[in-house]
């Protein structure tokens, strides 16, 4: 069952820039099975985003991937029993027509800001039927005998579009689907301008949806709502999602495996459940500690990180969480760099207290 | 309906009763006033001294218009916001004073005792001054202290929102979000007030800035006896930092109540909506999640009774009839729902 669909091996993503390099992404590993969610959380900051922007293979200028490699096991979309195809994303130029294939049509993203992610002069419609109209393909209408060897393929059309917009729509939840295709971004809610990125995202039924903190702005019923809607997507679709977010609620509900990002660096890999009951790197059980538990009152204090997160430029020594880390070892963290190791099976952890030094 | 509530406490320092905002809809050249968008209807609640009030809802329900419109920022168009205060009594002795009834002149008087904290701490922190002018402009408006004695205010200030004396110089882009958040708190503190409201103050920052400024509210709580007004839509946060919570529904308070009976036993079925849609941070926690269907109420065409009762699973006939009298139905605990009695709703 457990198939992959991306591997990330050893990513190294660098920004260069007037007063150094800064390291955004430092050697990360991963694989994300098909159909199954995968929770990124980190602070703002430790290349959450820019990890998921090499999937894409989109990186900002003046970034560059410097390292390491995105293994794609790409399927036919429209012939299933073809064999896999191997593309390493890496190798492909951001602009080359392999990429553009993938990117929309097999890899989707949903930004973090809805209010300045869609163009204001396209209406709903447009922005929907531009992502069909590039990727998505419909079976060609041949003799019904001829259709059932054979399946051809082609483009959609501009009424078909229309109609597949409506009903996407319809499918996320926007009241009065006929009336909003025609509206223009400014005349949307934020909820519901969410929620026509989350329509173009899936309307070209991705392999792969990449949700970069797809909530924060949202309210917690317009959350709740769209969460269930790329639950339900995702059964019907075999679809897999990386969920980038800094909410720990909306990552326990969504994700079957969390990676804890800090520095551009994983320290911690595990299952949900094991992330949330048995953490094994101080920052992840610092991170669990300073949210507010809703339905716990406790009165207390909530326990914070001391200190803030370093400047990139000028990186601390050894394990860069050392300064801020409650089991701070002296004279071990601030000079020996941990390595990736897997602490227990299936759970893998970057800290000096689970190896011998 | 507001005289239900019983005001006879001693210790209030915030009453607001029958509060009104709306804002006209204009159309045409000579400005018609063709309807309203009653983005605050009919709100009373009220605040005890040293305590934290916290206002959630969802985006657009009002509650930013609430706490502008006390300070004045907005002009309110009915209602009474009575505040404690010895600023205007002859003898010195703290009594309470409409503050809408006063003028411009003494509306700054007040100013003083009455602050503010931004949602947006980029946004809300002038770019072309340092930290020192920023920090210092209200007792340059009040002309409260000069020279070597406001830069000592300034530094101790900044000291005690956990900045450094050599900030004082810089300028906001220097400062992370939540170091700009903490100039945004000092700058509240610098006239010694009694109430602050906080307009998502820490819905801008990460999790564990987050955890550091709700601690430090709560420690400036404490050490200068202040009461706070907490806006925000983080329901975990406002339960961590609230002694009483008010729900906000299109532009009326639906609820209001401890911290732990509003979470607890809600009484309004907004309020049990709302909190089953928090994601909690428990993989291991089974929630019976109740999606509202459809969107928000309109508040400038309103839907007529209750204005929940459209996204309501336990509405009836009556609901869609009669508006809801906001009551005391147990002590300290206010609902408007027609139901409140008959229902048993799950909190968290």
């Amino acid at each position: 069952m457990a198939e992959p669909l991306i591997e990330i091996k050893d990513l190294h993503v660098e920004f260069e820039v007037r007063d150094g390099t800064i390291h955004a992404v430092d050697g990360f590993t991963l694989t994300i099975n098909r159909g199954e969610t995968l929770g990124v959380i980190g602070e703002s900051g430790c290349g959450k985003s820019i990890t998921a922007k090499a999937v894409m293979q989109m990186v900002p200028k003046p970034g560059k991937i410097t390292g390491g490699e995105i293994l794609y096991y790409q399927r036919d979309k429209y012939n299933p029993q073809k064999s896999v195809n191997v593309v390493n994303i890496t190798n492909l130029h951001p602009d080359s027509e392999k990429i553009r294939k993938i990117r929309g049509g097999e890899f989707a993203m949903i930004f973090q800001e809805p209010m300045s992610s869609l163009t204001p002069v396209y209406t709903t419609g447009t922005h929907i039927g531009e992502a069909l109209h590039l990727h998505r393909m419909l079976p060609k209408t041949v003799g019904e005998r001829m259709a059932q060897n054979i399946t051809a393929y082609r483009p959609v059309t501009k009424d078909e579009a229309r109609e597949i917009s409506i009903e996407m729509l319809q499918k996320v939840g926007i009241p009065k689907p006929r009336e909003r295709v025609d509206a223009y971004p400014h005349q949307l809610s934020g909820g519901q301008r969410q929620r026509v990125m989350v329509a173009v995202a899936l309307s070209c039924h991705p392999f792969m949806l990449i949700a970069d903190e797809p909530t924060t702005a949202l309210d917690v019923s317009i959350e709740a709502q769209i969460l269930d809607l790329m639950r339900g997507l995702q059964e019907t679709m075999e679809m897999s999602i990386m969920f980038i977010t800094h909410n720990l609620g909306v990552v326990a509900e969504m994700a079957k495996e969390i990676v804890v990002m800090y520095m551009g660096k994983q320290v911690e890999a595990a299952s949900t459940d094991r992330i949330f009951y048995e953490p094994k790197h101080p920052y992840t059980r610092a991170l669990l500690q300073s949210i507010p538990k809703v339905g716990k009152r406790t009165g207390d204090r909530l326990a914070s990180i001391k200190g803030m997160v370093p400047d990139p430029f000028h990186l601390p020594s050894g394990c860069v969480f050392h300064p801020r880390c409650p089991s701070f070892m002296p004279g071990k963290c601030d000079q020996i760099t941990p390595s990736w190791i897997e602490v227990e099976p299936d759970h893998w952890a970057r800290c000096l207290l689970y190896e011998d030094v | 309906m507001a005289e239900n509530i019983t005001t006879q406490k001693a210790d209030l320092i915030l009453d607001v009763k029958g509060m009104k905002k709306y804002f006209p809809i204009q159309k045409g050249l000579l400005k018609r006033v063709v309807g309203n968008v009653k983005a605050v209807d009919d709100v009373s609640f009220y605040l005890r001294e040293g305590e934290t009030l916290g206002l959630v809802g969802e985006s657009g329900c009002g509650k930013t218009t609430v706490s502008r419109t006390i300070i004045r920022l907005y002009e309110p168009t009915a209602g009474t916001a009575h505040f404690k205060t010895a600023l205007f009594s002859a003898d010195g002795k703290p009594e309470m004073v409409n503050i809408f009834d006063l003028d411009k002149a003494q509306m700054k008087q007040i100013r003083r005792e009455v602050s503010m904290i931004f949602q947006d701490p980029i946004n809300s922190l002038n770019p072309r001054m340092s930290i020192f002018d920023i920090v210092s402009e209200p007792m340059v408006i009040h002309g409260m202290k000069i020279g070597k004695e406001m830069e000592e205010t300034v530094i101790t200030l900044l000291e005690r929102v956990g900045l450094r004396k050599e900030h004082i110089r810089r300028y906001p882009h220097e400062f992370s979000g939540g170091q700009r958040q903490r100039i945004g708190i000092a700058r509240a503190l610098s006239m010694n007030p009694k109430i602050i409201f906080c307009d998502e103050p820490v819905s801008a920052l990460d999790v564990s800035i987050q955890a550091q400024t709700l601690n430090l509210l709560q420690d400036l709580q404490t050490d200068f006896d202040l009461s706070y007004v907490f806006v925000a839509h983080d329901l975990s946060v406002v339960q961590h930092i609230s002694d009483r919570v008010a729900v906000m529904y299109v532009g009326k308070i639906a609820e209001m109540a401890g911290s732990d009976a509003l979470y607890n036993e809600p009484l309004h079925p907004y309020t049990e909506a709302l909190m089953s849609s928090v994601p909690k941070p428990d993989p291991r926690y089974e929630s019976e999640r109740i999606i509202m269907r459809g969107d928000v109420a309109d508040p400038s065409n309103p839907p007529p009774g209750c204005y929940f009762h459209p996204r309501c699973r336990y509405a009836i006939d009556r609901c869609s009839q009669e508006t809801p009298e906001f009551r005391e139905l147990k002590p300290d605990h206010f609902v408007a729902c027609h139901r409140a009695e008959e229902l048993t709703l799950k909190g968290v």
